[in-house]
């Protein structure tokens, strides 16, 4: 039997077209030995429950940097929960004002990471989500 | 319920979670497979292979929008890539051409990494293929990961192979060799929107000429030729490769492409070797399995002390790899082994 695999949908939603982040988030997953689905550039919400829920991933990273991570936050989680997948754990990076980090929070979202944030971080903080 | 019976009721949650059952070679996923299996063998199974960035995930948005439109048929992707041999992750990013599709309860794409296998394909692809089968997609695609030469396995596995190629990759045709000409069933130049497709299209042209040589006869002298009829099988019942070109960015060439697609499916079922693609497919596959389970359980047998000690003596040419393999697969010899013919052989 196969170990099991982390996998992980890296999307980035709404139209802003810095992809750096995600790509480099998504590379540094990958060499943790995760398996990375990168969807992409100007995802809607609809599109990323879609494909969260067709790939069967744990995680779900979101990558915004336009300011629209408190329109499109909201959504994707309603999506992913009416879809029967309320254990997928949501990860944003991006410019994320800090008086937003609490809603975020509370509206379910697991970590939130802004510029500098380290790889080592975000990738013990995601095994630790799934694997508990 | 089980997982089994909701994926043939059209839960796509289950299907996704039994996806990954399968691709784990769980029990559960195991169990699930033999509860499906009844169901298998009617979807049309369609391989596309080629090196990468040929175009293969675009032609496949394109063939999928086309089978979508046209034909109304249920449409799965199976997309392989390549997993890192030193830390076992992956990026999977043929979702990235797939934009097109999002949205179509009709259609389902599931990304798989490769996991080691070496043939162009994930281990647990064809169960994967199974699984999609059983739930009544029409039409199974699945993309490998285009490592180039030897990828073959995708041949054993779809009823239709789609070799991609396209201009400007390296030089001219290098990156074609026969070995992955011969899985063609139909010839695709790519990015015929991009210079030099002449010149590729004239290359593939003669390496098919000299891959069937006697199919080469037929296409010099029209539909048949009149003084090899007994020879030959009946009208129709040979298939030469097409090469049908195409811009997979802009939809060029895709229904002509769909077109051979149903031709060749068509010819399988005529000549019969739709039964015997099936039979040889379904072989393939048991072997494999075999070949695995004999493998896990010779393993399990040997205590990995023992097992390296082997490799080390190996590794240090005082055991030839033949001698290892009797040695291991033999762990408790007698202080007489009472006349085996194997030993007396080894004499
Ligand atoms: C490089 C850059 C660009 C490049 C982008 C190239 C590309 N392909 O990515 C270019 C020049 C194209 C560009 C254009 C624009 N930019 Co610009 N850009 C930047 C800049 C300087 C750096 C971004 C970057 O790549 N950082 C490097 C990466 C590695 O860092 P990161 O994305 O922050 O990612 C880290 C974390 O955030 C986190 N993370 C990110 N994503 C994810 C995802 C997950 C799942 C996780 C766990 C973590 C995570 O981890 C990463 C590693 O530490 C920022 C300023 C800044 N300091 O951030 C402005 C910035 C983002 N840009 C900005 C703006 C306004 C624009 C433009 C609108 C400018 C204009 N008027 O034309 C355009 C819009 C382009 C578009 N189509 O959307 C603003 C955004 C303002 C806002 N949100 O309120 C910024 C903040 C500059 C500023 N201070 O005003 N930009
Ligand atoms: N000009 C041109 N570019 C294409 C065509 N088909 C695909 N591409 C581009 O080729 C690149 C690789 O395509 P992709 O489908 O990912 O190839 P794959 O690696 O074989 O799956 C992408 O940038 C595509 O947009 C085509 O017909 N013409
Ligand atoms: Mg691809």
């Amino acid at each position: 039997m196969t170990e099991r695999k982390i996998r992980v949908l890296v999307a980035k939603p709404g139209l802003d077209g810095h992809d750096r982040g995600a790509k480099v988030v998504a590379r540094a997953l990958r060499d943790a030995g995760m398996e990375v689905i990168y969807t992409g550039l100007r995802q809607t919400p609809e599109m990323i429950a879609e494909a969260a829920l067709q790939e069967d991933v744990d995680v779900v990273g979101l990558s915004v940097l336009s300011g629209a991570h408190m329109a499109l936050t909201p959504r994707v989680m309603e999506l992913l929960k009416a879809n029967g997948q309320s254990h997928v754990k949501v990860f944003i990076g991006g410019i994320i004002p800090d008086e937003d980090l609490h809603r975020l929070k509370e509206m379910g979202v697991t970590g939130v990471y802004g510029p500098g944030a380290s790889t080592d971080d975000i990738i013990r903080e995601v095994k630790h989500a799934v694997m508990g | 319920m089980t997982l089994a019976s909701s994926v043939l009721g059209g839960d796509r949650l289950a299907l996704a979670r039994l996806l990954t059952q399968v691709e784990n070679d769980s029990l559960e996923g195991r169990a699930a497979l033999a509860e499906l299996f009844p169901h298998t063998g009617r979807a049309h199974l369609i391989g596309v292979t080629g090196a990468p960035g040929t175009g293969k995930s675009s032609l496949v948005n394109q063939l999928a929008l086309h089978f979508r439109r046209q034909d109304d048929k249920r449409v799965a992707i199976v997309a392989v890539d390549p997993s890192s041999p030193f830390t076992g992750g992956a990026v999977l990013g043929d979702r990235v051409r797939m934009r097109d599709l999002a949205g179509d309860a009709g259609v389902f794409i599931r990304s798989m990494a490769s996991r080691g296998s070496l043939g162009g394909l994930a281990q647990a692809t064809a169960s994967v293929v199974q699984v999609f089968d059983a739930a009544g997609y029409d039409i199974v695609m699945i993309e490998t990961v285009g490592a180039g030469q030897s990828e073959v396995d995708i041949a054993g596995l779809a009823h239709t192979t789609i070799v991609v190629e396209a201009p400007g990759l390296g030089d001219d045709i290098q990156a074609i060799k026969a070995g992955i000409l011969e899985i063609a069933d139909i010839l695709v130049v790519n990015k015929a929107d991009r210079p030099g497709v002449e010149n590729t299209e004239r290359s593939l042209k003669s390496m098919l000429d000299l891959a069937h040589p006697s199919q080469r006869v037929f296409r010099h002298h029209g539909q048949i030729m009149s003084d090899s009829v007994q020879a030959a099988p009946r009208d129709g019942m040979i298939w030469i490769p097409p090469i049908q070109r195409t811009v997979s960015t802009e939809g060029t060439g895709i229904a002509e492409l769909a077109g051979l697609v149903a031709k060749h499916a068509a010819h399988l079922r005529q000549s019969g070797d739709w039964a015997s693609r099936e039979r040889a497919r379904l072989e393939v596959e048991l072997d494999a399995l075999i070949r695995e389970t004999l493998m896990s359980r010779f393993r399990e047998g040997v205590p990995q002390k023992q097992y390296d000690e082997i490799v080390e003596k190996v590794v240090k040419r005082n055991l030839s790899p033949w001698e290892a393999v009797k040695v291991l697969m033999n762990p408790h010899p007698g202080p007489s082994p009472r006349g085996r013919g194997e030993s007396e052989r080894s004499k």
